[in-house]
């Protein structure tokens, strides 16, 4: 069946910013599949962005949508998803925006593990600007600001989100979309704070000024390198040498923000219609 | 008859974000404004209010943000250097015409400076502290009771104008304890935003045609829309090198600059046949008043006129006194900063002498009946 994308897509906004070969389109299509898959009401879910390539994405669906401040989505999603609890909160981000300008944001909305899914479209670069090294450029990439090869360590998104105290740690990408559609869905569905790193490719900035030829090669990498998982674990170190896991990464236990926080309104409230009754 | 408390100027401040129907605050500790974000913390709860403590001041107004487009009235405090910090989403705030009030108790800088200490050094900040050019309303209570009222009215002023005002008030007022009454429900009027009327399929978050202060729709209720902090047209979606852009920020400083009737409020002491005048807000406004009392015992023609409205800046009301009295006085904790307002507005018609200091300590009366004598 072909899938409709009308129903989200708002129109007249398209065609969308990003360069050909941009992946980011694959994740804008399948992020509709799924929540549409899911059902649901297009008045109960907001999508809220920071600043950089990624950030354009809330602008082109017909959602709540919210384009704030460079790293600065989820305390807005927070005062969103505060104020209304019964609704969907969502963010979608980037590498630099998530985790350098935005990382502090990013780790504490992960300890208090409250119902919002981030979204982080991670493609090594700072796009929007022109290439300069974030924090997950490989080392030894050439980035505009490191002309000589980038001597940066970087992070490791998931192990960040996970360390952090994320209760849902996944990781997808745009070559993989079978799969990303169903990560997606694990991610809203979760009840706590999810975080989908998706593998994509900037052939403009990163890509051509790193041996990837054309945008296929980027896709052909993350076919190559990816591992489901369940494979990951099992293969021995050196077979996983290179390789990235693709899949839930991580599931736990912990209270929801919101949930935690209601529930001492409603039992201080109680207890005072106790006392004044 | 309202209750009657012995309050800090904070935890006045706190009563009133209650009363104006605030449900949610979002903060992060800071000297000396912290007792806002305590005292709410005990009452907010209990109201089936939000209060949130975020990882830092920049958290905070977004959070604030994120709730008022939610539909919620809310709130931050701060100090110094973090209302430095915050100044980057207040921006957006008032791009994007969102209602929230943040308060600045005032304390010594620039950097950390005297935490303990007041000051009124971040006048200036208040104006020009976010890039761009931007509408500006900020409030200047000298006293427990009117930190109340004017944490009242500038929720209302938010609603009204669909716009971030700031309360700024120095540390000494901050933490000074005074009798203050809270009136009843319903005595000081408490307003809501103008929310959209029109189908949601009509709707535009920003469409000016009906007047300048555009309806504002609440998320999730319905009206599906798109906010961003990129110039936008009326459609809210982003716009680049349109003649939009200059009409449209046009419109944002109209809102408040042609509503000055309605935004600016002062306190005048003896002003009819006053020679010399002295121009005082926040606790320098009360040491005006002490000292305009001594000049008067000594049977000096002095009078004092005490801003409550620093932004937009009382232009015509001083343009006016100064053309008709010799001297005009400005007290005021910092080098010489809203003095350079009264004197631009002076336009040279009378002579302007500030009184300015730093060190942690108030200026006195006698500081500022001296310079009365001098003039």
């Amino acid at each position: 069946m072909v899938f409709n994308y009308d129903r989200h897509i708002r129109h007249g906004k398209l065609p969308h910013i990003w360069c050909p070969g941009c992946t980011y389109g694959i994740v804008f299509k399948s992020l509709l599949r799924a929540v549409e898959s899911m059902q649901i009401p297009k008045d109960h879910i907001a999508l809220v962005s920071g600043i950089g390539c990624a950030s354009r994405l809330p602008g082109y669906v017909d959602w709540n949508t919210l384009h704030t401040a460079h790293g600065r989505a989820i305390p807005f999603a927070t005062g969103l998803k505060m104020a209304r609890p019964d609704r969907k909160v969502l963010v979608v981000s980037g590498d630099g925006d998530a985790t350098a300008i935005g990382g502090n944001h990013f780790i504490h909305a992960c300890r208090r593990n409250i119902d919002i899914t981030v979204i982080v479209l991670n493609n090594f670069i700072y796009g929007m600007t022109g290439g300069q090294h974030s924090p997950t450029t490989p080392v030894g990439h050439l980035a505009t600001t490191m002309p000589f090869g980038n001597v940066d360590p970087t992070f490791n998104i998931p192990a960040l989100a996970k360390g952090a105290g994320a209760t849902w740690v996944g990781r997808g990408t745009a070559y993989h979309v079978p799969a990303l559609d169903k990560l997606i869905i694990g991610a809203v569905e979760h009840k706590g704070l999810s975080v989908l790193e998706i593998i994509n490719g900037c052939p403009t900035t990163h890509g051509r000024r790193n041996k990837f030829r054309s945008p296929t090669d980027m896709l052909l990498w993350m076919k190559e390198t990816a591992l489901p998982v369940s494979a990951f674990e099992k293969f021995p170190v050196e077979k996983t040498a290179g390789k990235f896991p693709i899949g839930v990464l991580y599931q736990g236990e912990g209270k929801e923000y919101s949930e935690t926080y209601f529930a001492m309104v409603e039992h201080l409230q109680k207890k005072q219609e106790g006392r004044d009754g | 008859m309202g209750t009657l408390k012995l309050l800090q100027g904070n935890e006045a401040c706190a009563e009133g974000a209650l009363y104006a129907g605030c449900t949610f605050f979002a903060g992060y500790p800071i000297t000396p404004s912290t007792e806002v974000a305590e005292y709410l913390a005990r009452r907010l709860p209990l109201i089936g209010g939000v209060i949130l403590q975020m990882e830092d001041e920049i958290a905070s107004v977004g959070a604030i943000i994120g709730a008022s487009l939610a539909g919620k009235k809310a709130m931050t405090a701060t100090s110094g250097p973090g209302f430095s910090l915050k100044q980057e989403n207040i921006g957006f705030g008032m791009l994007c015409e969102v209602p929230i009030v943040i308060i600045d108790v005032m304390r010594g800088g620039p950097s950390t400076g005297v935490p303990t200490g007041p000051s009124q050094s971040d006048i200036m900040q208040c104006k020009w502290g976010t890039h761009g050019d931007h509408p500006v309303i900020c409030l200047t209570p000298a006293y427990v009771q009117e930190i109340f009222s004017e944490t009242v009215r500038a929720f209302n002023l938010a609603e009204r104008y669909r716009t971030p005002v700031f309360v700024a008030f120095d540390e000494i007022v901050g933490h000074m304890r005074e009798r203050i009454e809270i009136p009843d429900k319903g005595v000081l009027p408490v307003e809501n935003r103008r929310r959209p009327t029109c189908s949601p399929s009509e709707y535009m978050p920003f469409d000016d045609t009906q007047g300048d202060v555009p309806p504002i729709a609440d998320f999730f209720s319905g009206y599906r829309q798109h906010i961003t902090g990129l110039n936008h047209a009326a459609d809210g979606f982003p716009v680049n090198a349109s003649p939009r852009i200059h009409t449209d920020e046009l419109r944002l400083l109209r809102k408040v600059e042609g509503n000055r009737k309605d935004i600016i409020r002062y306190e005048t002491v003896m002003l009819e046949d006053a020679e010399i005048v002295v121009f005082g807000y926040g606790v320098s406004g009360r040491s005006g008043k002490a000292a305009v009392e001594l000049a008067r015992a000594e049977g000096i023609k002095a009078g004092l006129f005490r801003p409550l409205t620093i932004w937009p800046f009382p232009e015509e009301e001083v343009e006016a006194l100064a053309s008709r009295v010799r001297g005009i006085i400005v007290p005021e904790l910092s080098l010489g900063q809203i003095v350079l307002e009264v004197d631009r507005c002076a336009k040279g018609r009378c002579r302007v002498d500030g009184i300015f200091r730093v060190d942690g300590d108030p200026i006195t009366p006698d500081q500022i009946l001296e310079k009365i004598k001098e003039v």
